[in-house]
């Protein structure tokens, strides 16, 4: 796997207008990205035998409404090389008026779960994805609860049920006193 | 109550609340709800060493409609709730509910945005169980319990359903 330097200037080359920086944490590489041109790097990073991540291990995505970053939203892939058992992540940072990405599917089919989990969680949209349904939540919750302008205990959600009562008479006696 | 005391045993007088109840009781068939860790201890119960056919609860039936209490074991979320009242829905009289656990009965340490907050927000909920999960002397504390509650059922409670079709 190329050091940090050398893969700074290999993608800066290749990828002029959306190459962000690479950081190192804990001699684990990060690579930053504008999302537009995630599956011409991730396809790259798959096919090219210098690097060889030919598993993709996880799609999460992060908010940092307050938090700070490029950009409001950091989808973050994490891939790694099965032959030599290395890793690396890959963050796509994609903005808050269009949070929108190419799918992964046409690379690694478990792409397909795991977007949905983001577009449910997240709201943002994989363009390609082939079913690009609420994963988690039910079919007509109004919104993205991963984000985080959206409150921890919801809008309400969990309190809008019907409530059913007993069907015959009360079980218990007036002073719900037994033995 | 009286027994007959001649040595055969052939006849006693008791109400009928008191033997209609007696038998409900030591029958009552579970409809295991189980969606968490309270389901292990659920299962746990039932195999030998806590033998919940002890108290005459062991005839499990994953039908709602063969079932006349149901154990409500785990968290509930806000996609699972509509699913519970069905199944509530479709038990016929007279059934009961316990609420296992801490989740089910409060939410537990769950306190977001999928997580109901006490089934008995919207069920009617006769016994709670205590416990993360409770273990299975718990549950059969439980059992017992609502066996007290059932005691102090009456037939006059069922006395409604003469001409209106319940829920």
């Amino acid at each position: 796997m190329p050091a940090l330097k050398q893969l700074s200037d290999l993608l800066s080359a290749k990828f002029p207008d959306a190459f962000l920086e690479v950081t190192e944490f804990r001699g684990m590489l990060s690579i930053h990205i504008r999302g537009g041109l995630i599956l011409d790097l991730l396809r790259m990073l798959k096919t090219d035998p210098r690097f060889a991540y030919n598993f993709l291990a996880d799609i999460t995505a992060v908010d940092h409404l307050k938090k700070g970053g490029h950009t409001r939203y950091s989808v973050v892939y994490h891939l790694l090389n099965q032959h030599d058992a290395k890793r690396i992540v890959v963050h796509a940072w994609v903005d808050e008026e269009n949070p929108e990405l190419p799918s992964v599917y046409a690379l690694w089919k478990t792409a397909d779960w795991q977007e949905r989990e983001v577009f449910d969680l997240f709201g943002i949209r994989f363009e390609g994805h082939p079913d690009l349904r609420r994963i988690m939540n039910p079919e007509d919750f109004g919104f993205h609860p991963l984000r985080k302008d959206y409150p921890l205990h919801g809008r309400g959600e969990r309190d809008d049920f019907p409530v059913v009562g007993r069907t015959i008479g009360s079980k218990w006696p007036a002073d719900r006193s037994f033995e | 109550m009286g027994i007959d005391r001649s040595g055969r045993g052939e006849w006693l007088t008791t109400t009928l609340d008191a033997f209609v109840n007696w038998a409900r009781k030591n029958s009552l068939w579970p409809m295991p709800f189980g969606t968490a860790c309270c389901g292990i201890e659920l299962m746990a119960v039932l195999a030998s060493r806590h033998d919940i056919a002890r108290f005459g609860a062991e005839a499990l039936r994953f039908s709602p409609r063969q079932s006349d209490l149901l154990l409500v074991a785990g968290r509930i979320s806000i996609k699972m709730m509509p699913v519970l009242t069905r199944i509530y829905q479709q038990m016929p009289e007279p059934k009961w509910v316990i609420s296992m656990g801490a989740c089910a009965s409060s939410g537990g340490i769950f306190d977001t945005y999928s997580v109901i907050q006490g089934i008995d927000k919207f069920l009617p909920v006769d016994v709670y169980l205590p416990g993360c999960p409770p273990r299975p002397e718990a549950i059969l504390h439980g059992l017992i319990s609502l066996q007290k509650v059932i005691m102090r059922d009456s037939m006059q409670h069922y006395q409604q359903l003469d001409g209106a079709a319940p829920g």
